[in-house]
């Protein structure tokens, strides 16, 4: 598949026209394809298959994750060329594992496929990043890994997106973390301006990293040494 | 002719008996005048408060009547921090570094809820209160404030700078901040003005 290849929603052959779902079960409608498709293809890792609203959700072996994916994306007959969201769920139930969330569609067939996979409570949480299926995963993946502290495994670039790097009171979308931070206002101030505003961008961030190499030698080297910005 | 009474603070005398057309006034009022009709805001919006400031200096309500025309989008040339809506602790290095790049004399008006308290964001990512960071002269309330009470926030700005004095340089002073800290203010009283109220008193501290 060349980089740009355009695709038309519901081009694959054979496909009903679309109409507006009606009277939709709550629970146990009619399952996407693929779900069927997994099961054949991936058995073991496949744990269950739900229709909530219509909506297949799939949980798959953590393990199995990018293998999975890279199959959803590749193969002809699933497509699925778009990733909607990657995130996590913690649940207020101490004991019920962390659950990690994909949302992938098929523009070509016209499908969403909810995946989800089982992280146990109590250990460091590990998944592999699927950066190397979809390029669009990178940020989400940061933004989870900020949210949540789940690391992804093979992330290229994986650091906080939204908190800064130095930022110390944990992971806020983690229940045991206190809504107002761990900190005192006073502290969380106090962190918050002891950093330097220019200093959270990497040198991939800025433009100027484009041309870095035709950059005269002083502002190379002030770039190299930490400063991003002159003043 | 000339100097016929000692003027007042307020007072603009003239002779119209004098053909050199002379005028008295006090040094004091006529720079603060001068100040008062030509405040350049340095807008910093955040969010939903920068829509009403941008509805506030759209031409239906004209804040150019006001002599602000000139929004300065460089803080080297503004004379009034505008701060309209939320600031997180990531923002919170930027506002102090825009304050302090800011020529006196200088004003700050913090527009809205979020910017003067923290409004409903009493969370862990939120400043509650810019003036924990910086020294705020006008706090217009609102959720976003109308125009309206933006205009009143302004020429209630425009009533202190006309009362200010030349004799007293201390107000015009650059505050120096705490080295270690940062703080303008001490800590604890950073840790008093981020005390929740209202409803967000019955949010959980704990989480689980």
């Amino acid at each position: 598949m060349s980089v740009f290849q355009i695709v038309q929603a519901g081009t694959a052959p054979g496909l009903p026209e679309p109409v507006s779902p009606r009277n939709v079960p709550h629970r146990g409608g009619d399952a996407n394809p693929s779900a069927e498709a997994l099961k054949l293809r991936f058995g073991g890792a496949v744990s269950r298959v739900d229709v909530v609203w219509g909506e297949t959700a799939v949980t798959i072996d953590v393990a199995r994750a990018l293998e999975i994916v890279q199959w959803l994306h590749d193969d002809e007959t699933q497509s699925y060329e778009y990733l909607v969201d990657v995130t996590a769920v913690e649940f207020r139930d101490r004991d019920q594992p962390m659950e990690m969330i994909w949302h992938l569609r098929s523009i070509k067939y016209r499908r969403f496929l909810r995946l989800k996979a089982q992280l146990p409570k109590g250990k460091p949480m590990h998944v592999p990043s699927i950066c190397p299926v979809y390029k669009s995963a990178d940020w989400l993946e940061r933004e989870c890994y900020d949210m949540f502290g789940i690391t992804f495994d093979g992330h290229p670039d994986l650091r906080r997106i939204l908190l800064w790097e130095q930022y110390a009171e944990g992971f806020p979308l983690r229940k045991d973390f206190p809504l107002r931070g761990r900190f005192s206002r006073a502290e969380q101030l106090r962190q918050a301006l002891a950093a330097n505003p220019e200093a959270r961008y990497s040198m991939e961030e800025l433009a100027i990293a484009d041309a870095f190499e035709e950059l005269p030698l002083d502002m190379r080297a002030r770039i190299k040494g930490g400063e991003s910005t002159g003043e | 002719m000339g100097l016929t009474a000692p003027a007042k603070s307020h007072v603009v005398s003239i002779d119209p008996a004098n053909t050199d057309s002379w005028m008295t006034t006090r040094l004091d009022f006529l720079v603060n005048w001068g100040r008062a009709n030509s405040l350049w805001p340095m807008p910093f919006g955040t969010a939903c408060c920068a829509i009403e400031f941008m509805a506030s200096a759209a031409s239906k309500f004209d804040l150019a009547r006001f002599g602000m025309e000139r929004m300065g989008y460089s803080p080297r040339q503004a004379d009034v921090l505008i701060c309209a809506g939320r600031v997180p602790f990531k923002l919170a290095p930027v506002l102090r570094r825009i304050w302090q790049q800011m020529p006196q004399p200088k004003w700050a008006i913090s527009m809205g809820a979020c910017a003067s308290t923290g409004g409903m964001f009493d969370n862990y990512a939120v400043v509650q209160g810019i003036d924990t960071i910086i020294p705020v002269d006008v706090y217009v309330p609102g959720c976003p404030p109308r125009p309206e009470a933006l205009i009143y926030g302004i020429m209630m700005l425009q009533k202190k700078v006309m009362k200010d004095r030349m004799g007293d340089t201390a107000a015009r002073d650059e505050m120096e901040p705490d080295p270690k800290s940062q703080f303008y203010i001490p800590a604890t009283l950073v840790d008093e003005l981020s005390e929740p109220f209202g409803n967000s008193v019955q949010q959980t501290r704990s989480g689980m």
